[in-house]
Parts: structure tokens; C-alpha cells; sequence
């Protein structure tokens, strides 16, 4: 009988990388430390303005939701869930960081300076909640899933060639990886080893549809993997978590090391968006109490108390605090003056081309009426 | 005969060719257990199983191409673009890939592929979502682009479509989906893809629409019809190819015209129609075809969607312009 021949093992391979990726936590659901060599340098100060920003925009996310059942917002994605993924990785950057937001990122945007009243703006349809200051370093929410991807590698990489001490940071939801663009994006910033961190918010679900679905990779950290990018799966309902590697993230981005892809485990406890989207159609009311149960806000509240840095007076003045912004913001963004379509006629080009100068007329008197 | 809405319409047409013919498959972003994010495909995936009707993962670049794998494969897939803003994603896909799989095979190989997606304003949607890009449809050749305006119309062309040998991108207008109820028949029929519908008859203008504009295009003639001017309402249904020999009659009995897009002015589907009716019937004008369009703008934000979008009053002002030319 012939030796029997070798065959090759792929499967072995495939099994060996997805073991590796093992979720990085550091505060437990009930707000214990299991990983005290990880423990981010942050003074309490400062852990008290993460906290203050965490229950600030809790608080903005049930308003909007009313405001928008009211009619005086217009689209808006909840974020409630999602505050350690968002605000944590946010606290870990500095002004002149680059963000590229998916449309469910807005409170990043606001807490790296974008007014509240803009943000009201942008979820009105008002041209005016895109114009964003000087110095809020950032793009509009963008909406084509899996498009900021790509373009961070080309921000990234004009930072480097800057030579300027910053990041590109990019966010998409685990739907999001399936988009060619997340692929090419996250290849292109490792061609040219680029200081961009690469963000999947994985909530579990892109709008209906489960994450299983999606792909067959055990985790979607290790997609980075097969373009040469370093890769971590983090508890994204884990503040400290989500800050700690996103900082060591952006300290290598800095260094001139490359990008990375964070995989951060979240869930959004609201609907899709606020239009028509019915979550008890595709999930069950035992999962959403599983990941209450992990709630970011939840778990930094104990560990703060814990620490004596924190208190329920502390917490009703914050969320007093955020009621009244909310209130001045809208207010603001009703003063604003409506929009025109003239208004937009001349925000399509540096020179109005003659088309639109024949039109414009036209849409003037169109207005008028 | 049973009142439907024009998405019940849809997803009958999409149950009926399910059941037909087992190599059509419906698939797209969440249109399985969740029915799609506006019911087009509500109950499908549980009266004929995921295998047939299913969630992708979330690329559109992916779904047209697989859907293009998949009719070599000797299926007849049914795509589901969640919007149709998104085709961008789709381009190479569709305009580059699905549209020229006949021709390129020298005519041997088929390319039975229906993409559906909802477009069009009026309803408040975020950016990329209302965006009318049927020109963009109507400029790649090997494709048809069919835009109803009413439930009948839209299930029986969506069967003709399903039963297509050529790929047909199917619009279907958000603002539309249940707007109204008619009679719509509960058996299978089909409507002629490329066949213009005169919907009222007119001897002094001729009104030429399709998608969402047929409304405002019946509101002006209703209008109209109090100042003693009969005008003559055609929805054009398909705007690729288009139904010449409709319009060309049409307008030899008016002697006017005007083409009414939801769409922006520049290079889109009612520049076509003028052209052609300029070329074929000019003897027959007695006014310069007019075109009521969006301007040439990006889509409107939506708070100036209002004022921006093409509407019965500016029917009315351009035919009054044809009428005393
Ligand atoms: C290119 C593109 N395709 C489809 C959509 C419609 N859409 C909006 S959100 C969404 C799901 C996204 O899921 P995920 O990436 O997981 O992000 P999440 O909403 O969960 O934060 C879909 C399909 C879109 N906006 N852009
Ligand atoms: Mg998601």
C-alpha cells in the first residue's frame, strides 16, 4: 500500500487565528476591575467627565427620540447602548484627530465640538448642521455604509505625509464589514501604514439582519488580520476597555506604526432609526435584558461609586445639565432661518455654473410664494 | 379584484413569480424575516422559505453581482436594493457588468435579473435615499428601466419584468408605495414593458409623466379642465425604452407638449422625450416642448424638499407657456 499523502490544512490555520481573538475587558458588568494591569491613566477627574459625558448623552438620546416623535426632529439613529463605543474611543483622541462618522456617530461629533444646535440641524435636513466650525475636525455623518472607510485612508495618510501628531478614526457597525469599501479601506491605510483606527461598533444587528449573517468569520477583528493590520475584539459596553485600546491604538498611529481595526461588542437598545424600524420583529425582549444587564453606564456608575467619585446628586445635576442644553439647542435650531432652495443652488459649486444661474431666478420667485 | 396599495401590489407580483417558477429567488438588506424596511417582501421568506427568499450580507456592490452569478446559474433573481441612492455601490455591478452580459456573450447567455428599489422625495428621508438616478438607468443600454405610478400597472409589470430575459431595473416611487388603494386583479397579468398608458384624453396639450409626477400631472389637468383646456395625461411607465409611437400620436392630435421629471433638468429622460418629439413630430408643434424638472441641484436637504421637488403648479405655469406661445 502507498504512504498515505499529506493533505494540506487550511482549516487548521483559519482555527488557529480566530482563537486568538479573545474579548478584552477590563470592568466587568458589575463594575469590577478583572484586568488591573490594563487600567488606562486617567485621573479621576477625568473618569468623572467620561462618566458626565456617558449619562449627558443618555439623556440626548431620550430626547431626540421624543423630539422626534414630536416632529421637531427629523432622522436620527438611538445611541442608547452604544456610549462606551462612541464616547469612550472619542475620549481617547485629541482636537486635531480626524473623525469620520457613520450616521449613528453623532455624539463623537458633538463631543469633539460640534454645537448641539448643529447636530439638530443635520437630523432637520438643514444645510446649516453640515457647515461645522473651524477646528472640529471631522466629516458630516456619512450615510453610504462602509464609504468613511475609504476615506480615512486618504485622510490618514495626509496626516502622515503632514507629518502632523494625529489620527484618522473611522466608525462603521458590524453590517458595515461587508461593504467592499470597508475591505479596501483598511488595506489601503496598511499600504501605507497610515495613523487611521478603524472602528466596528458591532451592535449584533444591521438593522434586521444578525451579525451571523453577514459572514462567517467568528469575529470581525479578524478581517484586519488578512491585510496585515493589527486587530483587537474589545467589550464595547466597557468603558475603560474601549478607551484603553483605542488610546495604545492611536499611540501607535502616532508612532508611526499603522492602523488598527477594534471590534467593540455593543448593542443599541432602541430602534434602528426613528423611521418605522419595529427591533420586535427580528430580536427578542430576553436579549435586549441580556445586554441591559452589560449597560456601560451601569457598570461605570459602581466602579465610580466604589471609588467615592460619583453619586445619584451627581447624576441628576448632570442630567438636569443635559435637559437644559437640550432645550437652548432646539430652541437655537427653530431660530434658525428655514432654508432655501436658492440657499442650495449656491452651495453646489465655487462659481455658479450657468445652468444654475438661469435657474436660480426661477426658484426665486418659486420661494416667494 | 382586491383593494391593494401599490407595495401590496409589489409583493403579490414577487408571491405570484415565487410560485410560478422556482428559479426566481428574492433577496436583498433584510428582506427576510423583516419583510424589507417598507414591507415590499412582508411574508414572502415564511410562504416560500429562505432558500428562496433571503437576507444578503450588507453590500450592494455584492448583491448585483451575485445576482448576476446566480442567473448564470439559471436562476431569475429579484434584487432588492434597499434604496436607490445606494446603486452607486451597484454601478460596475449593474450598468458595467449585468447590462452587458448578452451583448458581450455575443448574444448567447441571458441575464434575467430584476432590480427593484424605492427612490423618490417628498417623504423626508435622509440624504441618497429620495434621489431620482433613472437617467443614469436609461444611459446604460442592455437595460430596462421601468418607474410605475399606480398598483395595477406596478403588478403587472413587475410580473413582465420577473418573466424579462433582459435585466430590468424596476423604480418604485416611496411616496407612492401607499398614497392610494384601486382595484387591483387578484390573478396573474402582465403590462407590456416599454408601452406608454394614455390615463385621461386631452385635444389641447399633452402632458408626458411617469413615477410620482402622474399625480401632479392629473392634479394640473384637473386644473386645467376649469379654464376649458383639455389636456392629455400619458404615463410613460417605462422610460427605457420609450413608447415614441404613444407620444408621437399624442401630440399630432394636441400640438403641444410638455415633459414633466422628478428628476433634475440637465441630461435626464424628459431632455430625451423633447428631443425625440423635436426630431419625429416637429410639424406637428405648434410650441416648443417644455420640460418641468427639479433644478440642477443635488437633491434637496429636506427641509427645502418642499419647494424644490417639481409640483402641479409648475405644470400649470409651463402649460399655460406652451399654450400661449
Ligand atoms: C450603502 C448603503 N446600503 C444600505 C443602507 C441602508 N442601511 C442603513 S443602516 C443599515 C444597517 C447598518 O448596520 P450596521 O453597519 O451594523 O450599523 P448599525 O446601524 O447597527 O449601527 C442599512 C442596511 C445604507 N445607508 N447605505
Ligand atoms: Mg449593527
Amino acid at each position: 500500500m502507498a504512504p498515505k499523502k499529506k493533505s494540506f490544512d487550511p482549516v487548521k490555520t483559519l482555527e488557529e487565528i480566530e482563537s486568538k481573538f479573545e474579548m478584552f475587558q477590563i470592568l466587568d458588568q458589575d463594575g469590577k476591575v478583572v484586568n488591573e494591569d490594563y487600567l488606562p491613566e486617567l485621573s479621576d477627574d477625568e473618569l468623572v467627565e467620561l462618566m458626565r459625558r456617558m449619562v449627558w448623552t443618555r439623556v440626548l438620546d431620550q430626547r431626540s427620540i421624543s423630539l422626534n416623535r414630536q416632529g421637531r426632529l427629523g432622522f436620527y439613529a438611538p445611541t442608547a447602548g452604544q456610549e462606551a463605543s462612541q464616547l469612550a474611543s472619542q475620549y481617547a483622541l485629541e482636537g486635531e484627530d480626524y473623525i469620520l462618522p457613520g450616521y449613528r456617530d453623532v455624539p463623537q461629533l458633538i463631543w469633539h465640538g460640534l454645537p448641539l444646535t448643529q447636530a439638530f440641524l443635520f437630523s432637520r435636513g438643514h444645510f446649516k448642521g453640515n457647515q461645522f466650525p473651524e477646528g472640529v475636525n471631522a466629516l458630516s455623518p456619512q450615510i453610504i455604509i462602509g464609504a468613511q472607510y475609504v476615506q480615512t485612508a486618504g485622510v490618514a495618510l495626509g496626516i502622515k505625509k503632514r507629518g502632523k501628531d494625529a489620527v484618522a478614526i473611522t466608525y462603521t457597525g458590524d453590517g458595515g464589514t461587508s461593504q467592499g469599501d470597508f475591505y479596501e479601506g483598511i488595506n489601503f491605510a496598511s499600504a501605507y501604514k497610515a495613523p487611521a483606527i478603524f472602528v466596528i461598533q458591532n451592535n449584533n444587528y444591521a438593522i434586521s439582519t444578525p451579525r451571523e449573517l453577514q459572514t462567517a468569520a467568528k469575529t470581525l477583528a479578524q478581517k484586519g488580520i488578512a491585510s496585515g493590520v493589527p486587530s483587537v475584539l474589545v467589550d464595547g459596553m466597557d468603558p475603560l476597555a474601549v478607551y484603553k485600546v483605542t488610546k495604545d491604538a492611536r499611540d501607535r498611529a502616532v508612532a508611526g506604526e499603522g492602523p488598527t481595526v477594534i471590534e467593540m461588542m455593543c448593542y443599541r437598545y432602541g430602534p434602528h432609526t426613528m423611521a418605522g424600524d419595529d427591533p420586535t420583529r427580528y430580536r427578542t425582549s430576553d436579549e435586549d435584558s441580556d445586554w441591559e444587564k452589560k449597560d456601560p453606564l451601569v457598570r461605570f456608575r459602581l466602579y465610580l461609586e466604589e471609588k467615592n467619585l460619583w453619586s445619584e446628586d451627581k447624576e441628576n445635576e448632570v442630567m438636569e445639565q443635559a435637559k437644559e442644553d437640550v432645550k437652548k439647542a432646539i430652541k437655537e435650531a427653530d431660530n434658525t432661518e428655514k432654508q432655501s432652495v436658492t440657499q442650495l443652488m449656491e452651495i453646489m459649486y465655487d462659481e455658479m455654473p450657468s445652468n444654475l444661474k438661469e435657474q436660480y431666478e426661477v426658484y426665486k420667485e418659486k420661494e416667494s410664494k | 379584484m382586491a383593494q391593494m396599495t401599490m407595495i401590496q401590489a409589489i409583493t403579490d407580483a414577487m408571491a405570484t413569480e415565487l410560485r410560478n417558477d422556482e428559479n426566481v429567488l428574492v433577496f436583498g438588506e433584510d428582506v427576510g424575516v423583516n419583510g424589507g424596511v417598507f414591507r415590499a417582501t412582508e411574508g414572502l421568506q415564511k410562504e416560500f422559505g429562505d432558500e428562496r427568499v433571503f437576507d444578503t450580507p450588507l453590500a450592494e456592490s455584492g448583491l448585483a453581482s451575485m445576482g448576476l452569478g446566480l442567473a448564470v446559474e439559471g436562476f431569475r433573481p429579484v434584487v432588492e436594493i434597499q434604496f436607490f441612492g445606494f446603486v452607486f455601490e451597484a454601478m460596475d455591478g449593474i450598468a458595467g457588468q449585468i447590462a452587458r452580459h448578452r451583448y458581450r456573450s455575443g448574444g448567447s447567455k441571458e441575464m434575467p435579473v430584476v432590480i427593484r428599489a424605492p427612490f423618490g422625495g417628498g417623504v423626508h428621508t435622509p440624504e441618497l435615499h429620495a434621489d431620482s438616478l433613472e437617467g443614469l438607468m436609461a444611459q446604460s443600454p442592455g437595460l430596462k428601466v421601468v418607474i410605475p405610478s399606480n398598483p395595477v400597472d406596478a403588478k403587472g409589470l413587475l410580473i413582465e419584468a420577473i418573466r424579462s430575459n433582459d435585466p430590468v431595473v424596476f423604480l418604485e416611487h416611496m411616496k407612492l408605495y401607499r398614497s392610494f388603494r384601486e382595484d387591483v386583479p387578484e390573478e396573474e397579468y402582465t403590462v407590456e414593458i416599454g408601452k406608454a398608458n394614455v390615463k385621461r384624453e386631452g385635444d389641447d396639450i399633452t402632458l408626458i409623466a411617469y413615477g410620482a409626477m402622474v399625480q401632479e400631472a392629473i392634479k394640473a389637468a384637473d386644473a386645467l379642465a376649469e379654464e376649458d383646456v383639455s389636456a392629455e395625461v400619458i404615463d410613460l411607465r417605462t422610460v427605457s425604452p420609450i413608447d415614441y409611437d404613444t407620444l408621437i400620436k399624442s401630440v399630432e392630435k394636441t400640438n403641444r407638449a410638455v415633459v414633466i421629471q422628478e428628476a433634475q433638468r440637465q441630461a435626464g429622460v424628459a431632455s430625451n422625450v423633447a428631443a425625440e418629439l423635436s426630431e419625429r413630430a416637429i410639424l406637428s408643434l405648434e410650441a416648443p416642448i417644455m420640460r418641468v424638472t427639479a433644478p440642477d441641484t443635488v437633491y434637496s436637504f429636506t427641509q427645502a424638499e418642499g419647494v424644490w421637488l417639481p409640483n402641479k403648479d409648475d405644470i400649470i405655469e409651463r402649460a399655460k407657456q406652451v399654450l400661449d406661445f
